[in-house]
């Protein structure tokens, strides 16, 4: 058992746990923050995503203690985010999710792209994209999303 | 009330708590007290278990349980049945194979579930997993479909020494014979439909409950048909009174109809909740899932097809072998091989047909209803048939099909197969979706594409599927003392819209708005019945019993307004939420009689207080949604990468209550398709059986940067069999891309001599098709 602590959605947390704990499930079953989905559990869905002092990280293949004296941020603790405001209306707007399984991951992979990559183009979103999985929407509604939030922010 | 009827794009009343991350899946149901279970499954795909020895793994700290077939059938659970009676070819009858929960003396498929761990953690769970013996004797195995019916092939069942399970035939043989002897040109060709999983998001969960104090079991699952689910446990499993079993799915991360109501994980939550008194909570992986799940399609199939001298069809012929797996347990395992069989005809004017399939074991997975369930193989049969007869007939693709389309004017048809389609306009729609994908003009792009080293093609399919088949269900519409109602559902929503669908319909009928609904589907015990979520049914078959249910609350309400506005009530009129007293200006809301309807004061003398009504509605007859999908795609030769350039649907599936959702489920099931004939499968060793498709590492799912956009178009023809008009949506993209990409791929290698692919087209698959055109 390692102690760590770790700042989660603001909120700081110091818990003794075990070195295999993956930082999805430390999230999902020590913070009870469900929001955060395992999808694969082996790193290639991208349902898991969540920022690691602000940059994307696929918590399922994160161990916990990886994570000791870092700031993570679950969707849940995007309710007042600027860019994720502005994604979630993109996304309602455009249909681009169906059964919202993937959508937290999508999302936090989506505000990296409008934040990181302002100039990207439909061909680039596709790509910055091929990292999270969706099965229900054929990723129409997700591109359109994302392209018109990048519009929103250069305009 | 416009804001919120029929036919408005309106934006989803799921999504606020879906973009939140609060939404409420089976995973993120925890009990006070739970313990976690962990399935052992086998790693071979057929082996006797000589023993297994739990020893160390009980000894394990937080260990509680380790379960084994054997202590499972020492408490006599039940079997889901086998309501159909079908005979093998040699008269004998098919034989019923009930997967036990956890294996008793052999195991017939790499992930056969063999035993159950519980403990305080899962980490304990996994520990005390690993520790377990099981000594195997491995046997050979056969997964290869075309295999299974050879002479030397490994024997699943002892008593089906070819491992046929059954025959199953349609239409007629004689007639079809004579047709074929007639015929000026007969097209022959073989096709293989690989075997693919669900895959949805979401793996499984399931929690078990068992409250001593009444009695009760309680499973929190995600499951697409909760009281299928509810009654199965019930009746068959566990045999008690179905009021003792309730079965609660809330959000749902995509079932696409492989989330069924016979999963062993179900059972044995429950049984080992019973027996240790706490909650149980059993969680799937994703490498877990193939391996524990039902897999979908995996056919093969020869394929005949008659033409007189001008180009008209005058018959077809078809011979199936389809994969059902290790078990035969339930009528869920055998509804893909055999309901949609009819559809092979498609929307062509064929005067005779006969199809046989037979259903052959093997050792993997069961098989079971997935997005189309029979349909996206039946329109492949025939789509790919067409293909193949233009070019051997040297007639266009679509003239040949136009040739061929029943027009409307002869329906409602019975087709040869034993359906009856009531309504579509297959021409229009495929002039439709030409015009839209400049069919025309594909033939310069193809020159284009040449020019930079690259194999463009264009291919097309006409895609027709029964939908929303005859069974019933439940809409209750439930008003409270503040009027406002509760809309509750025997359907189960798994992402496909249906809060706002329903809340639509509601709008549309009763001009209640948004704030004042609320929907609930998937609890057995605050929903009265259902059958579930499948076969695109929810909005033909759940929104047609709630725009009954919707007629039933205006009756009910109209004597109460009418007293209310002291009028009689020959002179109430009812629109957009108000009762108006005919001819004046005096008017009441619905939402105000529905909370006089509480006050027995305001009511009129022997009225009943209160305002809730149900309806159940059951349909007469299929529906039969259409249409016509183009597909464009660009191969670079060198690599065998195919690139989707371009994909356009025009769709019939009757009136349309959300043309945002509509499109959803189509752009969804085309994805579905495409994926399917590009990358996905469910793959096995063919010597040793093992499962060699596991994880996302080597089950190839399609991104976002596989695709273009798609584009889509609806030309609804309002069917008669429901009140609505609507046709299903839900499978319809899957059902017209499985052929559609595969022709277009096709189209793209036909210069350089490729005249069939296997299924998935790969780049490997595709570059090694192109090498060996080369080279002979």
């Amino acid at each position: 058992m390692s102690e760590i602590t770790i700042k989660i959605n603001g909120e700081t947390v110091t818990e003794n746990v075990e070195p295999r704990l993956s930082l999805a499930d430390f999230v999902r079953d020590h913070r009870r923050l469900t929001g955060t989905h395992l999808g694969c559990e082996h790193g290639v869905c991208g349902a898991c995503t969540v920022l690691m002092n602000g940059e994307p990280v696929r918590s399922c293949i994160t161990f916990t203690v990886v994570a000791d004296g870092t700031e993570i941020t679950t969707i849940e603790g995007f309710d007042e985010d600027e860019p994720m405001k502005q994604l979630r209306k993109a996304f309602h707007e455009n249909h681009a999710l169906q059964c919202g399984y993937c959508t937290p991951g999508m999302l936090v992979a989506a505000r990296d792209i409008v934040t990181r990559l302002p100039d990207a183009d439909e061909a680039r979103v596709r790509l910055e994209l091929a990292g999270n999985l969706c099965r229900c929407t054929g990723y129409v509604g997700i591109v359109n999303a994302v392209l018109q939030v990048l519009e929103e922010r250069r305009g | 009330m416009g804001q919120f009827g029929i036919g408005q794009a309106i934006v989803r009343e799921e999504d606020p708590r879906l973009l939140r991350g609060r939404g409420v899946y089976a995973g993120d149901v925890n009990l006070p007290r739970q313990a976690y279970a962990l399935m052992v499954r086998s790693p071979h795909a057929h082996a006797e278990i000589r023993s297994i020895d739990s020893k160390a793994a009980n000894s394990l700290p937080g260990v509680l349980a380790v379960y084994t077939g054997e202590e499972v059938a020492a408490d006599n659970l039940g079997v889901p049945g086998m309501p159909v009676k079908w005979i093998r070819p040699d008269g004998e009858p098919m034989g019923y194979r009930p997967q036990p929960p956890l294996a008793l003396g052999r195991v017939r498929y790499v992930g056969d579930p063999v035993a159950l761990v519980v403990a305080e953690t899962l980490d304990a769970a996994r520990d005390a997993a690993e520790a377990l013996i099981v000594d195997y004797k491995p046997l050979p195995s056969v997964t290869d479909t075309a295999r299974t019916v050879d002479a030397e092939a490994p024997v699943i069942w002892d008593d089906a020494p070819d491992n046929v399970s059954a025959l199953y035939q349609a239409g007629d043989a004689w007639a079809t014979e004579a047709a074929f002897a007639n015929a000026a040109h007969v097209v022959k060709r073989r096709f293989v439909i690989s075997r693919v999983f669900a895959q949805y998001m979401e793996a499984r969960s399931a929690v078990g409950e068992y409250d001593e104090r009444d009695d009760r079991f309680t499973l929190y699952a995600d499951v697409q048909y909760p009281h299928r689910v509810r009654q199965l446990l019930a009746e068959k499993i566990f045999q008690v009174p179905e009021q003792s079993v309730r079965v609660v799915a809330r959000d749902v991360g995509g079932g696409f109809g492989t989330k069924g109501w016979q999963y062993p994980e179900h059972r044995l939550t429950l049984w080992a909740a019973r027996k240790l008194g706490r909650p149980v909570k059993w969680s799937c992986e994703r490498t877990e899932a193939v391996q524990a799940d039902e897999h979908g399609r995996d056919n093969v199939t020869e394929a005949e097809l008659a033409f007189d001298a001008d180009g008209k069809v005058l018959a077809l012929r078809v011979r199936t072998l389809a994969n059902i797996g290790a078990y035969l347990s339930a009528i869920r395992n055998l509804l893909a091989a055999y309901t949609n069989v009819g559809t092979l005809v498609g929307v062509y004017d064929i005067p005779t047909a006969h199809a046989e399939v037979r259903t052959v074991h093997s050792n993997t997975n069961p098989t079971a209803p997935y997005r189309g369930a029979g349909r996206p193989e039946a329109t492949y049969v025939i789509e790919r048939m067409f293909d193949a007869a233009a070019r051997e007939l040297g007639i266009e693709r679509t003239v040949l099909r136009a040739k061929n389309f029943i027009p409307p004017e002869k329906m409602p048809i019975r087709t040869p197969l034993g359906l009856c389609y009531d309504c579509g306009e297959f021409a229009a729609n495929q002039e439709a979706a030409l015009k839209m994908a400049d069919y025309s003009g594909f033939e310069e792009r193809r020159e284009e594409a040449a020019m930079r080293g690259k194999l463009r093609g264009i291919g097309t399919a006409n895609p027709i599927e029964r939908s929303a088949s005859p069974s019933p269900d439940f809409a209750e519409i439930r008003f409270t003392t503040d009027g406002t109602a509760t809309i509750l559902m025997g359907t189960k929503s798994q992402g496909q819209g249906h809060e706002t669908v329903y809340k639509q319909i509601v709008g549309e009928r009763l001009g209640l708005d948004s704030d004042s609904m609320r929907v609930i589907d998937g609890d057995t015990d605050r929903v009265a019945f259902g059958i579930g979520t499948m076969g695109s049914r929810s909005t033909v078959i759940g929104g047609s019993a709630l725009y009954r249910a919707a007629d039933k609350v205006i009756e009910r309400a109209k004597p109460i307004a009418a007293h209310m506005l002291e009028a009689s009530i020959e002179d109430m009129e009812f629109a957009s939420g108000i009762f108006t007293v005919a001819g004046t200006d005096r008017t009441v809301t619905l939402t105000d009689v529905a909370k006089a309807s509480f006050l027995p004061a305001r009511l009129p003398p022997g009225a009943e207080p209160g305002l809730f009504e149900s309806a159940t509605f059951a349909p007469e007859d299929d529906t039969y949604p259409n249409g016509s999908h183009v597909c464009e795609v660009e191969i670079d030769p060198e690599t065998g990468e195919t690139n989707i350039v371009g994909y356009w649907v025009v769709d019939d599936v009757g009136v349309v209550v959300n043309p945002n959702i509509v499109k959803g489920q189509i752009h969804g099931g085309v994805a579905q398709g495409v994926g399917q004939v590009l990358m996905e499968q469910v793959a096995y060793d063919p010597d040793s059986g093992q499962l060699l498709s596991a994880s996302f590492m080597d089950y190839c799912m399609p991104r976002a940067d596989d695709f273009s956009d798609i584009a889509i178009v609806s030309n609804p023809v309002p069917t008669t069999r429901n009140p609505l008009g609507v046709k299903g949506a839900g499978e319809a993209g899957t059902v017209g891309a499985l052929p559609a990409t595969m022709n277009a791929l096709l189209d793209a290698l036909m210069p350089v001599g490729v005249t069939d692919l296997p299924m998935p087209a790969t780049p490997h698959a595709i570059w090694q098709a192109i090498e060996k055109a080369k080279f002979g």
